[in-house]
């Protein structure tokens, strides 16, 4: 559904995606994983478009969407949704404008018709009753729900999570694994989530991406990541990933922390 | 020898120094044209959405109306007490109205409307778009597919150059009613007189005049507002915002002092208006 093709970015002397590949099937959840500043979240800028590669190709459903004019690009971007890492919420509206932005801008919907759509999606990430307060009224988690919810709002075929769970309290946290996990099940979107928390990544990825100095060093699905011998992706793993996926039975990370100790 | 070396090594920072500022700000002010061509199209493009503009008219207009009353009424005031100060040893102090409506009409009623609008308005335009900037509600608009210019940038740019004209016509009748009390009140000039003058050097030309002004004042201050919004990373931060609402202002009032010098060249030397 989405091909990044040897992108390229460099932001002065900084190399930050060096000739980046990846596959992103339909129906997938991917997480693209890697240290702060590897260009996880520049990677998601490019594929919307708010960037430009130095060089590369972005592909959607087999269109190349780079070199595309923003006429056609904005006709793409209606079928990716994205929640944004601050969710992004516009201040100066109330949850309800919020989440019908989009209907109200590109589509020609009844007040009823856009209310009955809204009611729906903040029903999708359980806010009910908040239809009416405003962004600065809510705690972080309401709002990463909020900006869930406006990212439905026009039926995605693509989520994109930009770090859905930083600054976010662990309990808070589950449950933004458990809301991105139920969607994936109940809208059969595809989901493209970029994190560094490791608990995030094994809880809701059919597929897990590692990238490091703007490469994709490694990927598989959480059982195969776990078994590939890389140093760089052991390390990250050891320090990041919860208890329950370190216990599990894999010579290779036992090997790793025994050397480590 | 050493101190040759060192002068040299001098000149050349100095040098960089300077070339660094300038491809830095040609590099802005080309951007600053970019932004003010591409909300220009905008503005003749479809959809057109009223509701957007109503709201930064009234936000510009009605709630600046005040500031603007008052500002124009105390400088009319002070020009009127000036004026017959300044006239009176001439034995020519009848023409204070005229002095007080010609430079009201002409200058003062344009220039103080945009300066006040420049620190309220214009600042407060950046520090909106720059905090949006830094919170990704404009990378957020973007991705929904909805142009940041059409929806940001041409309602405010429009209300400015439909607001500063109106406040200016406020301005100046506050103007010409401040120096009318000021020199009627504490001078022994006859209010019949006063008024009889304004009415007499009162022309269409210099209402248009000051018309023209006003609106390319208003321009300016909406384009540098939201250029200076624009143009802060998202990385900036709180520091930035701050640095960007400061640098607007200063950078607005700097443009409309430039822009009046070169429109009363245009206006006054080239076209022959009186």
């Amino acid at each position: 559904m989405i091909s990044v093709k040897n992108v390229r970015k460099t932001f002065g002397d900084k190399q930050v995606l060096n000739g980046l590949n990846l596959e992103i099937p339909r129906g997938e959840t991917l997480v693209i994983m890697g240290p702060s500043g590897c260009g996880k979240s520049v990677l998601l800028k490019i594929v919307t478009g708010l960037m430009a590669a130095d060089s590369g190709e972005i592909w959607f459903d087999g269109t190349e969407i780079s070199k595309l004019k923003a006429k056609k690009l904005n006709v793409i971007r209606r079928k990716i949704g994205m929640l944004f890492q601050s969710a992004a919420l516009f201040d100066s509206m109330t949850v309800a404008e919020n989440v019908a932005f989009m209907l109200d801008q590109h589509e020609n919907l009844s007040p009823q018709e856009t209310r009955k759509i809204v009611d729906e999606k903040l029903s999708l990430v359980d806010l009910d009753g908040i239809r009416e307060m405003r962004p600065a009224e809510l705690s972080g988690g309401m709002r990463k729900r909020v900006g869930l919810a406006r990212a439905l709002a026009f039926n995605p075929e693509v989520i994109l999570y930009d770090e859905p769970t930083t600054g976010l309290d662990p309990i808070t946290c589950t449950e933004i694994n458990h809301l991105i996990r139920d969607l994936h099940e109940k809208l059969q979107v595809t989901s493209v989530v970029v994190t560094h928390d490791m608990q995030s990544a094994f809880s809701v990825a059919t597929r897990i991406a590692m990238i490091h100095e703007g490469k994709q060093i490694a990927s598989g699905s959480p059982a195969e990541i776990l078994k590939i011998d890389d140093p760089i992706l052991q390390q990250f793993i050891l320090f990041g990933a919860p208890d329950q996926i370190l216990n599990m039975e894999n010579p290779i990370l036992k090997e790793f922390i025994r050397r480590e100790a | 020898m050493n101190q040759q070396s060192s002068t040299h090594e001098s000149s050349g920072g100095l040098s960089l120094f300077l070339k660094t500022r300038l491809q830095h700000t040609l590099s802005e002010l080309g951007q600053a044209f970019t932004l003010f061509f591409q909300t220009l199209v905008q503005i003749f493009r479809p959809p057109f959405q009223f509701d957007l503009l109503i709201k930064q008219l009234l936000l510009i207009g009605f709630n600046s109306l005040s500031v603007v009353i008052v500002s124009g009424f105390f400088t009319g005031m002070v020009l009127g007490v000036q004026g017959y100060i300044q006239l009176k040893p001439y034995a020519v102090e009848g023409s204070v109205a005229r002095f007080v409506c010609v430079s009201v009409v002409k200058e003062l009623g344009p220039m103080i409307t945009a300066f006040v609008l420049a620190g309220r308005i214009g600042a407060s335009i950046t520090a909106e778009l720059s905090t949006m900037k830094v919170t990704e509600q404009i990378d957020a608009l973007e991705v929904m597919g909805t142009n940041p210019v059409k929806y940001l940038v041409v309602p405010r740019f429009l209300a400015c150059a439909i607001m500063l004209p109106t406040l200016t016509i406020f301005s100046t009748f506050a103007g010409i009613g401040g120096g009318f009390v000021a020199v009627v009140s504490l001078f022994d000039v006859n209010g019949h007189f006063f008024l009889l003058e304004v009415q007499r050097n009162l022309f269409i030309a210099s209402v248009l005049v000051s018309l023209i002004k006003a609106t390319s004042f208003g321009m300016a201050i909406a384009a540098v507002g939201c250029y200076k919004g624009f143009s802060i990373s998202t990385a900036g931060g709180a520091e930035g915002v701050g640095t960007a609402t400061t640098g607007s202002a200063v950078i607005s009032l700097i443009t409309i002092l430039i822009l009046d010098f070169v429109l009363n060249h245009i206006l006054f030397n080239i076209l022959g208006f009186v």
